[in-house]
């Protein structure tokens, strides 16, 4: 299964292609537009600042995801990649993100407990997505971030830190995970499986 | 429930897991890639190698070794000891790592934890801080002092303020060990965990001193760490951390179960 993986230039791709190679996909790492548009899967990770996805827009990388969802390419966000796919985040408020759920990512409120939430915690899906095929409630995942996605008819499992969250949200071919699957031990790596086969027709 | 992690460490020297009180009386405790998969199995949230060598020649050893282990670990993997350089942290991330813990070069320069956070993500910093309590202060605790060299070398610097502005550098967690628990298994420094805990909302890894199951519960309750290493009593088969989280689970601490 050939996964194209987007390098933009936000941190480190080691685990994530470890971890896709590990579960048989076939990666190439690209920033080239032209590759993005004729690739079969895709992956957005992320790490680090809103900010960064800047550099979507401007080397034409957002365009050409924007083609290859249209055509109902399966498409994996991770961490800040999951947020792009938002209409931005309070992080960055001037860079818009791809727009395809409707709202905003913002800060953890300030309070009784740690900004970032770093660490291991529960999964609670919510819909029946193929992403989360396997997943019982209440298996943990990695997450390390500030800022996340309010819980909406798109969201496909909820965490709970401060409040619930958005952790995993998914409409038809676009997918995004706040945690970080490359991380997550076993659970990670079945979704990791979940999602190179998945297929238009909704099934494995 | 975010639950409080269980951090397996692995001291390397030349290539081999070692083991010994405050880096002295070294025994051999095994290959690295072999003892973190072992630890992952075993229920660890997650591994920090440490690289005690310490040598121009170690670091192509050293990228060797993080290259092997990273191979087959699929939770968050850290990797510290020699890091002076961004290029330095840069080459390990390549070699797999996910998180770099830096030290010494950081009191040095500072300005690393900024350039490393640029670049790679403040999740992708470690600040590592070897604390002993400053007995003739008015509180020892959060007038603690930081060391390098294993504890040897006082900087002159306060552990608290020095914890805070690694925070408003772009450190992501602080990896707190107190020299003066280090080794004995005796138990954390709770006081001092809880002082640098309050003092930045970043996570604070303790270590040092572990021994015991109500050690863990201590630093966890009264501590206020997010996570705690532990090394000595994984090794040699004493305890895992799937038997050590079970035990914590009892004891009313979220932890990451069954794993």
């Amino acid at each position: 299964m050939r996964v194209t993986v987007i390098d933009y230039k936000a941190g480190n791709l080691t685990s994530v292609l470890k971890s896709l190679r590990h579960v048989g996909a076939e990666c190439e790492v690209t920033e080239d537009p032209a590759v993005v548009a004729a690739a079969e899967r895709i992956v957005l990770p992320g790490v680090g600042h809103f900010q960064a996805t800047e550099r979507l827009d401007k080397t034409g990388l957002t365009a050409a995801v924007r083609t290859a969802i249209a055509k109902g390419l399966p498409f994996l966000g991770i961490c800040v990649g999951m947020q792009w796919l938002y209409n931005g985040s309070s992080e960055a408020p001037e860079q818009p993100g791809l727009g395809v759920f409707m709202d905003g990512c913002a800060r953890f409120p300030e309070g009784s407990e740690k900004v970032p939430h770093v660490g291991w915690n529960s999964l609670h899906p919510c819909a029946d997505t193929p992403l989360l095929a396997g997943v019982e409630a209440g298996e943990f995942v990695y997450f390390t971030h500030s800022y996340r996605a309010p819980i909406t008819t798109d969201t496909a499992a909820m965490t709970n830190y401060i409040a619930p969250f958005a952790s995993a949200v998914v409409r038809g071919n676009v997918m995004g995970v706040q945690f970080h699957p490359e991380k997550s031990g076993e659970t990670g790596l079945r979704i990791l499986t979940n999602f190179l086969n998945w297929n238009a027709e909704g099934g494995q | 429930m975010i639950t409080k992690r269980i951090i397996a460490c692995l001291d390397v020297h030349g290539g081999r897991v070692v083991k010994g009180v405050q880096f002295v009386d070294l025994i051999d405790a095994g290959d690295p890639a072999t003892q973190a998969a072992r630890h992952a199995r075993e229920g660890a949230d997650e591994i920090v190698l440490l690289d005690i060598t310490a040598t121009h020649e170690g670091r192509a050893t050293l990228l060797d070794t993080v290259r092997r282990t990273a191979r087959e670990l699929f939770v968050p993997f850290c990797v510290g000891g020699g890091i002076r350089t961004a290029d330095d942290a840069a080459q390990v991330f390549d070699a797999g790592a996910d998180k770099v813990s830096v030290n010494s070069a950081a009191l040095k320069d500072p300005t690393l934890i900024d350039a490393i956070g640029r670049s790679f993500g403040a999740q992708a910093v470690v600040c590592a801080i070897d604390a002993r309590r400053d007995p003739a202060a008015a509180d020892p605790v959060r007038e603690a002092m930081v060391y390098v060299q294993g504890g040897r070398k006082p900087t002159g610097r306060r552990v608290v303020e020095w914890a805070r502005e690694a925070e408003q550098r772009g450190a992501g967690e602080i990896l707190l060990t107190s020299m003066d628990s280090d080794g004995t298994r005796a138990g954390f420094d709770c006081e001092l965990t809880a002082a640098v805990s309050e003092a930045v909302s970043i996570p604070v890894i303790a270590s040092g001193g572990a021994g015991t199951v109500e050690h863990f519960v201590d630093v966890f309750g009264r501590g206020k760490a997010d996570a705690a290493l532990a090394a000595s009593i994984f090794h040699f088969g004493i305890s895992s951390a799937r038997s050590l989280k079970e035990e914590l689970a009892k004891a009313g601490v979220s932890v990451r179960l069954p794993c």
